[in-house]
Order: structure tokens, then C-alpha cells, then sequence
């Protein structure tokens, strides 16, 4: 028997000008959902069972940008996408491109456990969703005026970008303006200066008292994404992965995520290389991002829990058996 | 080439001095029978050597294996005896959703599309997601609006959908469950006219003289599959991984491919372990559950490997010191041909 331990993300890449009362809603948050993961487990609940309940609490509350509160395609509309990973026989399950499901997390755990298939996506994931009788609302519940007008200076600021690596002219003046920010030509976060950008993605990862260890990830996408795109949250070995070894779940640069599959990354150093789960995770945020921004929580077979990123801040906290707790944004 | 991509070249290239170009592809994995009649074994046997001369041809007037990988796997998405383009699977309702994936190992840049319903090339598509947009994976309705802004070819369904795939659909649905691309007839389901199911997924992997390398993978997906199921060609790790070390394409059951990493764990093996290429796919084709997977990979100093756990996988390879190869079965199986290089 291992002691149990759970961490969590709320997204990576964080304001440094987000307001003080932002950040204890988002503090609060967090505690409260590794309150209810840590009583999930206490009471012998499975790894898989426990991410997927944890994440349902981060898609369902607005403060993080998944679920309600979702990033905006450049349409105005919301796509989210979802994986969940069991490490006890790494099976799987994802969905892409939903526009009415409530919980994405939740569709995606069906399709691992009650489709022939690993993956759904749009309108056959939505038909998915109805046959499996799951909650849905409304495209419009998940939009809230303040994604619309983060939507609107996503797109100020991107109007002739394709390289986001590039910044375009006139790009510094599009913090102006956005209250409480303090910061006026910060660094660049998925195309957008991190005074616009707020991060879309929460997580969960957990090893349970019998060493067996799960992962999920779920997103709104990437704020002005093109209709369609698919990012790394929903894919395994990108933005989630779970194995015998270890449980990881992602944040940040999708696209910088993928051609890295950080999460398979990390669970290869563990596994081909030996190292140790913080190893592991320093060695694949340094190594392999490139210029890339993304963070990562991730725990062990043993009840190790380990964080690394290269952003500004990432919404994060975790929890073990021996009753510590902690949660943190910088 | 810049000599930065140099600095980053797999230590093994040094140990091993064989370099020089190389390429393998495949028609896809599965349960071929050896009783394969000879009306449906040529016409992929000729494709397989058709592409193979095309992307050594390539190789050989120098260009770079990104491009040389797209458009070998044009071609095989061209050709109506493979599982990619025409000839693509049909989904449970009847219509086809192709997806594909390409990776340069350079740089590591990879771009990927599912769910397109018109795009002839669909690989070609992939790689303007690559190119063109700040995004690596697009799909569905914006997939195929991208299309259409690029002014890429299209098609109707009619281009894509053949009588064979028809019947395998049927087949399908009347043995009511989901096939792997190539599966024996169950006893007592009703045979089907054509016999067999034996077509698959295509792929391409190569390398050049310098050690840059490039994979590219394409499908229609899986026989009867539910609308809007993704399989593992477009997930970059999965189905298709290229960077400094080594370039795969993995086919066969794609939720096996998913869960096992399949494409990534080869190189992550070669990098992580020290293994070599041929020790790293072997090591992974083991890992993964008998009958569900094989997978075409070239390293950096020119090495092919073609393993395979299923009973067969239409393949081909060649090197630039002469080697090449078109089979079907494993080595030494009756019919399998080795040419020299001309």
C-alpha cells in the first residue's frame, strides 16, 4: 500500500497583474476541489474515478476557463475537448470539438469505458453524448462576457499573426485598458501578451492507495482558435498520460506540448531512463519545449508529486495522504 | 539544410557510420491470409513498388524527405487498393473520414487533419496546417473550410467510396463488430463476394544522406467505425513521430497505437535506452498486444526497420547501398520477394 496523492492545475501562464481578489477565488478553488479528491480517495475511490470527479469540479466552476467560461473560436463559439488516461492498463478515452456537453471530461471517461473507440469528436462525439444521455445545455451557457471581450482583444491583438512567435506591429497597445493589469508589454502566451492571455485548460492527476495512477485534462482550446482546431488536451501523450509508472497532465502552448508529447516525455524518462519523477519533469520542461511555454503537474507509483513549468505562474496545488496540502499560483 | 540541425544529431550516427538515404513504406497491418488470391495481391504489390521508386527517385535528385514522404503517401492515398484517400474504410453510416499526419524530424514542426469527407490528398492538407497556420491539428467542418480557403483539390464522395469498401461495410455490420482493417472471415458469417477485408492504413518514413528525417501517415480509419472517431494516424506519438533520432508510421488498431505511444516510444527507446532502431521497434511491436500493430521506421544513419505482430503488412523499403524490399508476410514466408537495387 502507497500513500495516496492528488495535484491539480487550473492552466499555466499566469498575469502577474491578476488581481489579488482573483487570485483567492482561484486559490479557493483549487483547495476545494483537492478537498473533494482527497475525500474520494480516503474513502477508496480508484485513481480514474477520482480525476474524472475532480475535473468535473474545475470544468463546472467559471473562475477556470474550461466548462463555462471556455475560451472562444474566433467564431464566437465554444469548442472544448477532453482526455482522461486509467494507468492501470492505460486505457483511454478523448473528445474533441463539443459545443453542448456540460462535463467534457465526463463524455470522454464514456467513450474509454463504453465505446469500441478511444477518441470521438464533433458532430459524432455530440451524437455520442445524446445516446449516452449525458448533460447538455446551450452553446450559450458557456460563453460569458468576459470571454466575449477577451475574444475581442485576442483579436486586436492577433488581427495579422500566423507566427506567434512573431510579435506583429502595434500588438503592445493591446493590454491598454484591461483593468487591474499592471503589466504592459509582458511575454508572449499562445500569441497573445500575457496581460490578454489567460489560460483554458484544467487538470488532475492522481496515484491511489493501491499505486495505481490516472490523469485528465480538459479545455476550452486556445482564445480566437481557428474552427476545428484541435489542440494538445485531448490527446494522449501530449496533454494527458497515465501508465504504470506515473500520471501527467498538461498546460500551456498546445502546439509547443505536441511536438514535445510532454507527457509521454515525462513518463519515458521515468520508465527508459530511470530518473526520478522531478527528474524526469525538470528534464522535459527544460529539454524539450524549445521555445515553448507550458507547465505540468504530475505524480508517481509511489506518492510523489512533482510541478515544473516555464511560464509565468501556473494555477496549481496538491494534496497527500498525511494530510499536506498546499496550493499556489507563482 | 543549416548546420544547426547538425548539432543536434543522434549520438548513434557517430557510432554507426552507415549513413546514406533510406525510405520504407507501408499499405498498412493485419490479418492478410497467406491465401491471398493473386487478382488481389498484385495490384498492391505494384503500388508498393511503384511508391517505393517514386520516393527513391526523390531521394536520389536530393529532396528533402518531408517532401519526399508526402508524396509517396499522395500517391498510395491515390491508389484504390489502400485504407487512405480512394479507397478509404467507410464510417457506420455509410461516408468516408480520412485523416493523416506529417512530421519533420528537423524541426519537429507536425501537422494533422481528421474527419474530411472531400480533400483528395488529405495528407497535402496536413501539411498546410504545418505551414500555414499557427496550428498543428484541424478537423471536420473546420478542416474542410481550411480546404477550401487553400483552394486544395476536392472531390465527391464517389471519388472516394469504392464497391469493395461498400461491401466490407456490410460484412462489417453484418458480423456486427468493428474490424481492424484486415480480419479473417468469423465462421458462420456470410461471406462476402470479394473474400477478404485485407487493405489498411498508409505510410511513409525516410531520411536523407545528412540525417534529417520526416514521417507521413494516412487512413480512412476503421471498417464500420462511429462518425467522428479518431484513430491513432493523426496524433502526433501515436501513428506518426519523426525528430532527430528516427521517423515512424505505426498502422494496425489504432486504439492499441494510441495507448501504447507506439511511434514516440521507439525514438523515446533509441534516445532514453540506447537502443538501436531495429532493437527499439522490436522492443514495442512485443509490448503491444499480438495481431494489433506494425510500423515502418528509418534512423538517422539510414537504418529500416519493418516489424510487425500481425500476420502481415504490405511494405516496402530501400537504401541508398542498394538494398530494398516489397513483402507482405514475414521473411522467408513463401512469396515474399527481395530485389536488388537496380
Amino acid at each position: 500500500m502507497v500513500g495516496w496523492a492528488i495535484a491539480v492545475h487550473g492552466g499555466a501562464g499566469v498575469d502577474p497583474g491578476l488581481p489579488v481578489e482573483r487570485q483567492e477565488e482561484a486559490r479557493r478553488v483549487l483547495e476545494r476541489c483537492l478537498r473533494v479528491g482527497a475525500a474520494g480517495l480516503r474513502a477508496g475511490l480508484p485513481a480514474v474515478d477520482v480525476v474524472e470527479m475532480v475535473v468535473r469540479e474545475l470544468e463546472t466552476d467559471p473562475v477556470f476557463n474550461s466548462g463555462r467560461g471556455s475560451a472562444l473560436t474566433r467564431k464566437g463559439t465554444v469548442e472544448m475537448e477532453a482526455s482522461i488516461m486509467d494507468g492501470h492498463g492505460r486505457r483511454c478515452g478523448a473528445v474533441s470539438g463539443l459545443t453542448t456537453v456540460k462535463n467534457p471530461v465526463s463524455l470522454a471517461r464514456l467513450v474509454m469505458d463504453r465505446s469500441p473507440h478511444s477518441y470521438l469528436a464533433f458532430d459524432g462525439a455530440e451524437e455520442f453524448a445524446r445516446e449516452q444521455g449525458v448533460e447538455v445545455v446551450d452553446n450559450s451557457y458557456f460563453i460569458t462576457e468576459e470571454n466575449m471581450s477577451m475574444l475581442k482583444r485576442a483579436k486586436e491583438a492577433n488581427s495579422i499573426m500566423y507566427d506567434y512567435r512573431v510579435p506583429a506591429p502595434g500588438v503592445d497597445s493591446a493590454s491598454d485598458g484591461l483593468e487591474g493589469a499592471k503589466v504592459e508589454n509582458g511575454p508572449l502566451m499562445n500569441g497573445l501578451r500575457i496581460s490578454v492571455y489567460a489560460p483554458e485548460t484544467v487538470g488532475c492527476v492522481v496515484v491511489d492507495s493501491n499505486g495505481w495512477c490516472a490523469a485528465a485534462t480538459s479545455t476550452g482550446g486556445l482564445m480566437n482558435k481557428m474552427s476545428g482546431r484541435i489542440g494538445d488536451s485531448p490527446l494522449i501523450g501530449s496533454g494527458t498520460y497515465a501508465c504504470g509508472d506515473c500520471a501527467v497532465s498538461c498546460t500551456g502552448e498546445g502546439e509547443a506540448i505536441i511536438r514535445s508529447t510532454l507527457a509521454r516525455d515525462v513518463a519515458a524518462l521515468v520508465e527508459y531512463k530511470g530518473l526520478s519523477l522531478q527528474e524526469a519533469v525538470d528534464y522535459a520542461i527544460k529539454e524539450r519545449l524549445d521555445e515553448g511555454m507550458a507547465g505540468l503537474i504530475a505524480v508517481s507509483r509511489n506518492g510523489e508529486v512533482a510541478y515544473g513549468f516555464n511560464t509565468i505562474g501556473m494555477f496549481r496545488g496538491c494534496a497527500t495522504e498525511d494530510g499536506f496540502m498546499e496550493v499556489s499560483i507563482w | 539544410m543549416t548546420s544547426g540541425s547538425y548539432s543536434h544529431q543522434s549520438k548513434s550516427a557517430v557510432r554507426d557510420r552507415r549513413m546514406g538515404w533510406a525510405i520504407a513504406l507501408h499499405g498498412g497491418a493485419g490479418d492478410i491470409p497467406l491465401s491471398l488470391p493473386a487478382e488481389r495481391r498484385a495490384p498492391r504489390e505494384a503500388a508498393l513498388r511503384h511508391c517505393l521508386e517514386l520516393g527513391v527517385a526523390a531521394l536520389k535528385a536530393n529532396r528533402p524527405p518531408l517532401d519526399v514522404v508526402e508524396l509517396v503517401v499522395r500517391e498510395l492515398e491515390n491508389s484504390p487498393c489502400f485504407n487512405a484517400g480512394k479507397g478509404s474504410v467507410l464510417t457506420t453510416n455509410g461516408t468516408v473520414e480520412m485523416e493523416a499526419c506529417i512530421m519533420d524530424g528537423n524541426t519537429k514542426k507536425c501537422g494533422a487533419v481528421s474527419g474530411l469527407s472531400t480533400v483528395v490528398n488529405a495528407i497535402s492538407l496536413a501539411r498546410l496546417v504545418m505551414e500555414r497556420t499557427p496550428h498543428i491539428y484541424l478537423a471536420f467542418d473546420g478542416a474542410e473550410a481550411f480546404a477550401r480557403e487553400q483552394g486544395v483539390e476536392t472531390a465527391h464522395s464517389s471519388h472516394f467510396i469504392t464497391p469493395e469498401n461498400v461491401e466490407r461495410l456490410k460484412n462489417a455490420k453484418e458480423a456486427k463488430r468493428v474490424q481492424i482493417d484486415y480480419t479473417q472471415p468469423i465462421k458462420g458469417a456470410i461471406p462476402s463476394s470479394i473474400g477478404d477485408s485485407q487493405i489498411g492504413t498508409v505510410g511513409c518514413v525516410a531520411v536523407d544522406g545528412h540525417g534529417i528525417l520526416a514521417s507521413a501517415t494516412s487512413t480512412g480509419g476503421l471498417v464500420n467505425k462511429m462518425v467522428g472517431r479518431i484513430g491513432d494516424t493523426p496524433i502526433i506519438g501515436a501513428g506518426t513521430y519523426a525528430n532527430s533520432y528516427c521517423a515512424v508510421s505505426a498502422t494496425g488498431k489504432g486504439e492499441s497505437i494510441i495507448q501504447a505511444t507506439v511511434a514516440r516510444d521507439v525514438a523515446a527507446l533509441m534516445e532514453y535506452k540506447g537502443l538501436s532502431l531495429k532493437e527499439a521497434a522490436a522492443y514495442v511491436i512485443e509490448r503491444t498486444p499480438k495481431g494489433n500493430v506494425g510500423l515502418v521506421a528509418v534512423s538517422a544513419n539510414g537504418e529500416v526497420t519493418m516489424p510487425f505482430n500481425t500476420t502481415g503488412m504490405f511494405r516496402a523499403c530501400a537504401t541508398e547501398d542498394g538494398y530494398s524490399e516489397i513483402g507482405i508476410w514475414p521473411s522467408g514466408i513463401n512469396g515474399d520477394l527481395e530485389y536488388p537495387n537496380k
